[in-house]
């Protein structure tokens, strides 16, 4: 079974993140790029479901500039069988449709027969690219996915999530697009070995001409970015102890409306 | 010139980073209280493969250098694991390294493959009470008995003696002769044979976690085939494990050093006295920024000696001036940032206290300062020995 992993690389959660100049996009500058974790675990997925069955292939698809090859080498130091780089001037300002639209591109090229992704990356939180990737492909697709089984024929997969009070459990057909939500699996740390095989593995770039794709204007586009109002100052309420819980709680209460 | 990491070193720093983290500060100050040897850490870094990183491919390892194990050992320290955490590590790197290079192929294939999988648990049997710094003079002795040695003697400041199944041990096969002093050592690499090795756990100032011991060895019984290159060699052979261990001891102190910077930093800028962060105050951010400095040119020179030695070039003279310049500059930071922290540098909750007491190590071991200078007097600068 061949499953296709869509990864985006992402700044590192510690990151603080700061307005760059034009006040459009980020300040990328001294930032530590890593694969988005939700991101991961559908890599640890997709290198499961392969041991699970005892062959396949993984390989992992990423769109973005030249950096991102290093999101794609973690992939292969995870165990992912080879990479596909979508990077071309064409994508710089991709926003979720056109990145649906160039992994369906690829996916059509390659044809896995399941297609894992993050329930969304950490750094924009749109969450859109997986929703839009199965419209375009017309592919059934299964969100937030805590639980996931292929069948042993590679004809069905049964995924669940969760919802208030318990699991939601769906059938779908393959081919099919699944995302990944936290608690799906813990990601493996890549082993030395693992590193040292990443470097023989291919990472194959794709310019958007490879897929018979041109530059399209974006449908969305960034108006501008605001850096949230710096945080009030706290308050220390000073007094003996009785005297101060009770106006602890008569703030909570009238003032912050919070009990 | 090019200081620039590969790709495949920028994916290694990257996940022992990760990997390294994983372990909180928390788990190694429990660790430092109750003394138990790390081996969770131990076990995550022998699942992912690290403890092989220098074994060649052939016998089950990674094959990489010196350079990668600093590396490795720089993210381990930085992440806040301490002499604790690297101690267990670097074991798997300079203790098998004359096996490496000197070992004969039946040597090499009976130990390297426990070692690169982290079955074995080393020791490092050099140092004796009667010795110290002067290897020479060591008085541990091995009589060759037909097919086998049986050996005598006592050493000291043996890490790991408690868990080691191993033990890399250099004692006296001839008599020492004042015209070549360092001929006649011979180097084994053979079981540690509890039946035949008292250990004697010594107290100590920091890494309590991480044993060391003192060792009195009667009668114990090894197999010719367990020498470690030529009878009579082992000294030079032993070389091989004596400049890498420095790099790796200084690369472990700079990283000590970045992890209290890292601290105080952090709380320079969250601690406010006065109406403002201590850290806006010069004399809280001055030391620290050059504390960082120092960190930063120990590395470069640590990582030059790396270089040198994977490139099969001597470097005596940097492994030893990386090992200087390095312990000075993490205990400098170390210092700096337990006065940072003021009062809470003086506790053990704010971590910077155990990591003050474990950099101290490397002023003193391998090899003091004062012997690096003496080395360096000597060796480079052509001046006569004096002592």
């Amino acid at each position: 079974m061949k499953i296709l992993v869509a990864i985006k690389q992402v700044p590192d959660t510690a990151t603080q993140v700061k307005i760059g100049a034009g006040g459009k996009a980020i300040d990328t500058a001294g930032i530590t790029w890593i694969v988005s974790p939700y991101d991961e675990f559908a890599v640890e997925e997709a290198l499961r479901v392969k041991e699970k069955r005892g062959q396949g292939e993984v390989v992992a698809v990423c769109l973005g500039p030249d950096r991102a090859k290093e999101a794609l080498r973690s992939c292969l130091a995870m165990g992912c069988d080879r990479a596909i780089h979508l990077n071309d001037p064409a994508w710089t300002a991709a926003d979720t449709l056109t990145t649906a639209r160039a992994l369906a591109a690829v996916i059509k090229q390659e044809q896995p027969q399941l297609v894992l992704c993050g329930r969304q990356a950490i750094d924009d939180d749109m969450g859109a690219v997986t929703a839009q990737l199965s419209e375009v492909l017309g592919w059934p697709c299964a969100a937030w996915i805590m639980e996931e089984s292929v069948d042993a024929d590679g004809k069905n997969v049964r995924a669940a999530r969760q919802v208030e009070g318990g699991l939601e459990v769906f059938d779908l057909p393959l081919p099919a697009v699944i995302s990944a939500q936290k608690g799906l699996n813990e990601p493996r740390y890549p082993t030395l070995k693992g590193i040292m095989g990443a470097k023989k593995k291919e990472i194959k770039d794709v310019k958007a001409s490879d897929l018979g794709l041109g530059a399209e204007p974006p449908q969305l586009s960034v108006v501008a970015l605001e850096a949230l109002p710096p945080r009030p100052p706290g308050r220390v309420i000073q007094g003996d102890v009785a005297t101060a819980v009770k106006e602890l709680v008569r703030a909570l209460r009238e003032e912050a409306k919070a009990i | 010139m090019d200081f620039a990491l590969t790709e495949q070193q920028e994916l290694i720093r990257k996940e022992v980073a990760t990997l390294a983290r994983s372990f909180s500060a928390d788990y190694w100050l429990e660790k430092d209280r109750s003394g138990e040897y790390p081996w969770e850490f131990v076990k995550a870094f022998a699942a992912g493969g690290w403890l092989g990183v220098v074994i060649p491919e052939e016998y089950g390892g990674s094959g990489l250098g010196v350079t990668e194990a600093a590396i490795l050992l720089h993210e381990i320290c930085v992440a806040g694991a301490g002499t604790t955490g690297a101690s267990p590590i670097h074991f798997y790197v300079f203790p098998p390294m004359p096996v490496v290079k000197h070992g004969s192929p039946a040597l090499k294939e009976r130990y390297l493959p426990a070692i690169a999988r982290g079955d074995s648990v080393m020791s490092f049997g050099v140092t004796e009470p009667n010795a110290g710094t002067d290897t020479s003079r060591i008085e541990t002795r091995a009589e060759r008995l037909g097919d086998r040695f049986v050996v005598n003697g006592r050493k000291v400041w043996n890490t790991n003696a408690r868990q080691a199944t191993h033990i890399l041990l250099l004692a006296r096969t001839a008599p020492r002769d004042p015209a070549k002093p360092f001929a006649g050592l011979t180097l084994f690499f053979t079981p540690f044979d509890r039946t035949k090795i008292t250990v004697r756990e010594i107290e100590k100032m920091g890494r309590r976690a991480v044993d060391s011991n003192e060792i009195f060895i009667d009668g114990l019984e090894i197999p010719a085939t367990d020498i470690v290159g030529e009878v009579g060699r082992g000294f030079y052979h032993l070389l091989d494990s004596l400049n890498p261990e420095r790099v790796l001891t200084a690369i472990e102190a700079v990283g000590i050093g970045r992890a209290a910077i890292e601290r105080a930093s952090q709380y320079a800028k969250e601690r406010v006295v006065f109406g403002r962060p201590i850290g806006q105050n010069q004399a809280i951010a001055h030391p620290l920024a050059q504390a960082w400095a120092k960190l930063e040119a120990a590395e470069l020179i640590t990582m030059k000696a790396a270089w040198l030695f994977d490139h099969g070039r001597p470097c005596g003279a940097e492994a030893n001036t990386a090992k200087l310049l390095a312990a000075d500059a993490g205990f400098e930071a170390c210092d700096v940032a337990v006065q940072t922290h003021g009062g809470y540098g003086y506790a053990k909750e704010f971590h910077v206290e155990r990591l003050f007491r474990e950099v101290r190590l490397y002023k003193i071991a391998p090899v003091s300062q004062q012997m690096v200078l003496n080395y360096l007097s000597e060796h480079v600068l052509g001046l006569p020995k004096s002592y």
